[in-house]
């Protein structure tokens, strides 16, 4: 059972631990057990909480991420793209106060104009990448620059703010919750359990696979490899927009130092879970892992004082390639 | 007849600008950091301001202003402007001291005015004038302000800024300033003077220590992350943030009184228009400013707010 939910293609390995699935579970469960035994606040309520829900905007667009380098994509700009939007998002719902009034029609509008501002983003990248046939690479730290540049125009090098009013409101999408489970929490794992579905379940999932894993093949086996490739970006563009969505409620504000190096974040986390960063492999529930591992390393740094704060970097530089090594060792990569 | 018109020129510079320097044209270049953050995005428009106001007002000096947004950027901008702008005077703030050092020398070897604000150059008597900020006061003014609030002692947390000197004088100079006061710092971590990080410090002091009487955030967009973590735990009534530089939000909470936020500590962004007006000086009259121009930090308090709110800048 442990080998089939992973890798069908590859021949049973028998009874020994597959390092290529569990390793990123192992070193989860590892730091889990570290957090737990230098801090008893570690698995508090609130500590659990916090982790999770701070986890959720990276958790977000590194879901969508994984499509992307599944199919030998990568999209550098999500950072900036996420700032962008959020402030754009809070421009229009700022200038809707004076009609609209304060309430959740203002909310509803900024949230779909959220959704609507990442669709084009992603659009745009994949139509440079898809009919314009620029590198991923090159379109994407391009358009990182125009995203981040535009963001830093409109807050004119300072910071955009969400009026006052709005922002009571719209408080509760980032600290309330349900049953007690925070609602970014609630939707990160929704879009996980939807994004694991796709991938393994349904054609779209295969057909990512079957592009990053060679071109040519797809091509001939009739897969369709440029409308599969620029959905893959359209589907990231719409998750960075949900992701601002949670966002733009914690601090009611973006400015040009918004979402930076989210973009490495997304991509460490997706290849920390498993994906094969040349594409071919994907897999959504590795990426919550490694984005779980993301967040806990920079928590328990803050809760434990093991080092000093300047070697925290340093730190979660060396843990991130043991996670790696670890479910890399006992396999050839294909 | 050459002699009277000549005359006459002089007789109109006088009459415009009250010097009888005004005429030589001058091009004064200015090269400051991109606004990445809150400060850097009041210090740009502080620029952007200064010159807009000179240019208006002296018809012989001109002006380039270039934003770097990293420190071999910067270099390049100052090249650039060497090269095809021929300046008279470069007024720069050093993204770091080390990478600039070398460059800026070699503007003040081709015999340019050189004015450098804020980020000293790592060697000394490179440039004509100084004009800075004093993050030893910074340290100390807040500090003492701990000192004032708690004298009974207590226990506070403090977030860093990004690992530079800037960081290392300000935190120095507080600890030193609340030394032997009984106040005692539970933790200390980098916020990297960002809302986001400080936020997620925060969440984790508050996780970690179960007594927290204040919080210096030694910075304001800091203090927005720290006093939104501080709501989230609900422990608004437990403990009070002291921010820092000016940001026209904090300082109307200050002005409006709020219990959480009674104080704050000046770093002001406009000291490059003080560096870029000195330097315009320069070249449309004869007053010495040549030297070191020190910016204080002070103390910001319900009383004095209003002359530190400006509703029109960016930060």
């Amino acid at each position: 059972m442990t080998v089939d939910s992973a890798t069908p293609t590859v021949p049973k390995q028998g009874f020994r631990i597959d390092f290529h699935v569990w390793g990123p579970v192992i070193a989860l469960v590892a730091l889990i057990a570290l957090g737990a035994f230098l801090n008893p606040n570690f698995l508090s309520y609130g500590n659990v909480t916090n982790v999770l829900a701070r986890s959720a905007f990276i958790g977000i667009i590194a879901v969508g991420m994984t499509f992307v380098i599944t199919s030998g994509g990568l999209d550098l700009s999500v950072g900036s793209m996420a700032a962008f939007i959020a402030g754009v998002m809070i421009m229009i719902m700022n200038g809707l106060v004076p009609s609209m009034g304060v309430g959740w029609g203002v909310i509803l509008v900024g949230m779909m104009v959220a959704i609507v501002v990442g669709l084009a983003a992603g659009l745009v990248n994949g139509l440079l990448i898809t009919q314009a046939r620029i590198e991923a690479f090159i379109v994407t730290l391009g358009t990182m620059g125009v995203f981040r540049s535009l963001i830093t125009w409109l807050a004119d090098g300072g910071t955009l703010s969400l009026d006052y009013g709005v922002r009571e409101i719209y408080r509760p999408v980032y600290y309330g919750g349900l049953f007690g489970v925070a609602w970014p929490i609630i939707v990160f794992a929704a879009v996980a359990i939807l994004g694991e579905i796709i991938m393994r379940k349904t054609p779209f999932g295969r057909h990512c696979a079957a592009i990053g894993s060679n071109e040519q093949v797809a091509l001939y086996s009739a897969v369709h490899v440029n409308r599969v490739r620029l959905m893959t970006y359209i589907l990231l563009g719409i998750l960075v927009g949900i992701a601002t969505i949670m966002y733009v409620p914690r601090l009611g504000s973006a400015s040009s130092s918004t979402g930076v190096l989210w973009e490495l974040e997304a991509i460490a986390a997706v290849i920390i879970g498993g994906t094969v960063l040349k594409g071919g492999f994907g897999r959504v529930w590795g990426t919550v892992v490694g984005v779980l591992i993301l967040s806990l390393i920079g928590n328990i740094l803050n809760l434990a004082n093991l080092v000093s704060p300047y070697l925290n970097g340093a730190i979660q530089g060396v843990i991130i390639i043991l996670a790696v090594v670890l479910q890399r060792q006992k396999k050839v990569e294909r | 007849m050459k002699l009277t018109a000549l005359a006459g020129v002089l007789a109109l510079g006088m009459a415009f600008a009250g010097s009888a320097v005004a005429q030589e044209k001058a091009t004064i270049g200015v090269s400051i950091p991109a606004a990445t953050h809150g400060w850097a995005g009041g210090m740009n428009f502080h620029a952007q301001q200064t010159i807009k106001a000179l240019g208006e007002r002296y018809d012989n000096l001109e002006f380039v202003l270039s934003t770097a947004s990293d420190p071999s950027q910067q270099v390049s901008d100052i090249e650039d402007m060497m090269a095809t702008r021929n300046i008279d005077a470069l007024v720069v703030l050093p993204f770091e001291s080390e990478p600039l050092t070398g460059p800026v020398q070699r503007v003040k070897e081709a015999g340019k005015w050189v004015t450098v604000v804020d980020r000293g150059l790592s060697q000394e008597n490179i440039e004509d004038l100084y004009v800075a900020g004093d993050n030893t006061a910074f340290g100390r003014v807040s500090g003492e302000f701990f000192k004032q609030m708690l004298p009974d002692g207590g226990k506070i947390v403090v977030l860093r800024g990004i690992p530079t000197t800037i960081d290392n004088e300000r935190v120095e100079a507080f600890q030193k300033a609340i030394e032997g006061s009984g106040i005692e710092i539970l933790g200390m971590e980098h916020g990297n003077w960002n809302r986001d990080d400080a936020f997620e410090v925060m969440q984790d002091f508050l996780s970690k220590h179960a007594q927290i009487d204040a919080v210096w955030a030694s910075d304001d967009d800091m203090a927005v992350g720290v006093l939104e973590a501080i709501n989230q735990a609900g422990r608004q009534d437990e403990m009070w943030v002291l921010g820092g530089a000016g940001m026209k939000e904090m300082i109307k909470r200050v002005m409006d009184g709020d219990k959480i936020v009674p104080a704050d500590v000046t770093y002001p962004p406009a000291m490059i228009g003080t560096a870029i007006e000195l330097t315009a000086l320069r070249f449309v009259s004869n007053v010495p400013v040549s030297g070191r121009f020190i910016i204080g930090s002070e103390l910001i308090t319900k009383d004095n707010a209003e002359q530190f709110y400006y509703p029109d800048s960016p930060f």
